[in-house]
């Protein structure tokens, strides 16, 4: 048993026990987003790439999903498979564009695409526009288990969630996610001795596109809609901003960011006004010039074990 | 095919030039910054926004007219900028190059939110100045004195822009900072100061766009974030390498998006981005660019 694991086992039961005491949509949003900011450090923190556009996969699946749900009246694990290959294959065209540049022009690049998207799913019939697609049913797990109460919903999501951590997870200690730690540390290097960096580099951004997905899915279910929130760029800054606060390239950082983050929205949502953006900036600000290895990183620095 | 009147088809035209000398000195802003500092300023957006508002600000609460405002605005948001520069993002530039793009689009969220907060999301319509208000027939089109100025205007600034970091001492400096700022401090010329300029520079001219836009888009607090994203597809297809590389394909894409509006209105919002996927799969590096 070393750390990491201890801390999976204290996350897991906390996970088990906060719809006992806390809201249960509220963990919900926190666990989608959670997953969400988790395929986006697939990315940043153990590939090297930063990806400011994947609100577009998360949008996108959220609106497939719904679309499937309503129009085809599936059941809710399929509709999940649906969105997931959705995002996962739209990973897979911009993904396939982004990595023609490095560094600070792949960045532009997803953002770029991303928010063609947006303007794609403001203009097509199919997304509701403005309004988004609102009603979307629960359905009943594999036809048989309603997840119409908020906690059966509620353990289905801890489910998911837990099976894309473990996922992610997989890939990071795979012989796979070390050549992906390789391209972060020195490209140029991972070239040399062999490995094709660019279908390494596709692969990882297909897999965090998917997953990213999967999240979104899994939110439409949670709360019966998609709208264009899900694809604008704030939330792709947002993912970002997650990732960071809670520590890029750690495995649980990007879950503690989350619950920082969702939890610090929901509490000033009407509150504070355009202030929420103002905070989330200066949280962005203060975390790049002070504090840019994140709470875990951070914990992980102050108290150095044996990994 | 028929029904576009040739009216309408200069009309877009026009303003699609007035378009792309927004993102030409945008981009141009952004290109010079990027290239001494490193950083992509997501920033630049905010700083445009912020150059309208003081436009309006001033002719509201002080009295101040527009030409006052085009040379006041940049003076001051380019003065803020490097403020910016001084406090914030001097620490960053030993870092990778995304701590930069992270900490101005930081920067960005707090102005633009700050803004929205006074404000409002509404827009303020700032008056066009008197002495360019009317129109000039030119026989085939009725041509806006005021849109003919934001081109002509933009134009001199980004063609100024390019005289004096190509053809002049500072110039030189400039680029020599850009090559290799350690050789260029160690023959005695103070880089940081150089780097600060810079910035207060491009945010100056950000504030110069902002006040041109100001009546022809309206001033809100989301025109900024509404353009920078175009911005970047831009500098994306242009390449960051090359100064009149930018103001041309600045001009150009600009030109791209007025006449979609014309023939094909759906895709005007995302044509830029599809130009910049074929650019992509075309040539990597973009028109003008020089990967590094």
């Amino acid at each position: 048993m070393n750390r990491t694991w201890i801390g999976f086992l204290v996350l897991f039961a906390l996970l088990v026990a906060a719809p006992f005491v806390v809201y249960p949509v509220l963990v919900m949003k926190v666990l989608c987003f959670a997953l969400f900011a988790c395929a986006f450090n697939l990315l940043l923190g153990y590939t090297g790439l930063l990806s400011f556009g994947h609100a577009a996969f998360l949008g996108s699946a959220a609106y497939a999903t719904g679309y499937a749900m309503t129009q085809w009246a599936i059941t809710p694990e399929l509709g999940l498979v649906f969105g997931t290959l959705v995002a996962a294959a739209l990973g897979a065209v911009f993904g396939g564009l982004a990595i023609r540049r490095q560094g600070i022009y792949f960045a532009m690049v997803t953002l770029a695409l991303a928010q063609m998207v947006y303007f794609f799913c403001l203009q097509v019939p199919f997304t509701g526009g403005e309004d988004g697609l609102q009603g979307v049913p629960r359905g009943a797990l594999f036809g048989l288990l309603s997840l119409r109460s908020d906690m059966a919903m509620y353990w289905f999501v801890l489910a998911v969630f837990v099976a894309g951590f473990l996922f992610i997870y997989r890939v990071i200690h795979s012989p796979f996610g070390q050549v992906l730690k390789a391209i972060r540390e020195n490209e140029s290097r991972a070239l040399s001795l062999g490995y094709d960096v660019d279908r390494y580099k596709l692969l990882a951004f297909v897999l965090s596109a998917g997953i990213a997905g999967l999240a979104g899915a899994t939110k439409t279910l949670v709360f019966g809609f998609a709208t264009l929130t899900d694809v604008h760029w704030a939330t792709s800054g947002e993912v970002v901003l997650m990732t960071l606060v809670g520590g890029v390239g750690t495995l649980l950082g990007p879950v503690i960011g989350s619950v920082v983050i969702v939890t610090l929205q929901n509490e000033l949502a009407d509150k504070a006004g355009s202030w929420v953006t103002v905070i989330l900036g200066a949280i962005f600000v203060v975390n790049v010039l002070l504090f840019r290895r994140g709470i875990v990183g951070e914990i992980a620095a102050r108290f150095p074990g044996k990994q | 095919m028929n029904t576009i009147t040739l009216d309408a088809l200069f009309g877009q035209l026009l303003l699609g030039l007035v378009n792309g000398s927004f993102y030409a000195t945008l981009s141009l802003g952004l290109a010079v910054i990027f290239g001494l500092l490193n950083i992509v300023n997501f920033a630049h957006g905010a700083l445009y926004m912020m150059g309208a508002y003081v436009a309006w600000i001033a002719l509201v609460q002080f009295g101040v007219g527009y030409w006052g405002s085009l040379v006041l605005a940049p003076l001051i948001i380019g003065a803020f900028g490097m403020l910016i520069e001084r406090t914030m993002l001097q620490w960053l530039y030993k870092l990778d190059h995304l701590y930069g793009l992270l900490l101005t689009f930081g920067i960005a969220l707090i102005l633009e939110g700050t803004y929205r907060q006074f404000f409002g999301v509404s827009g303020q319509a700032y008056p066009v100045p008197e002495l360019l208000a009317g129109s000039t027939d030119l026989g085939f089109m009725t041509l806006p004195n005021y849109r003919a100025w934001v081109v002509i205007a933009s134009l001199a600034v980004c063609i100024g822009t390019w005289y004096v970091i190509e053809r002049t001492r500072l110039g030189a400096y400039l680029r020599a900072g850009t090559e290799n700022p350690k050789l260029t401090q160690a023959f005695g010329i103070n880089v940081p100061l150089l780097v600060m300029l810079t910035y207060g520079f491009g945010a100056g001219l950000a504030a110069f766009a902002g006040v041109l836009a100001a009546p022809v888009t309206q001033v809100t607090p989301l025109m900024g974030q509404n353009l920078i994203i175009i911005v970047f597809a831009v500098v994306v297809i242009g390449g960051m390498g090359s100064i009149l590389g930018a103001i041309a394909t600045g001009l150009a894409l600009g030109v791209i998006e007025g006449l979609t509006k014309v023939f094909y209105p759906e895709a005007s919002s995302t044509v830029v981005f599809v130009i910049m996927a074929i650019v992509l799969l075309l040539r990597p590096a973009g028109l003008f660019g020089r990967e590094k």
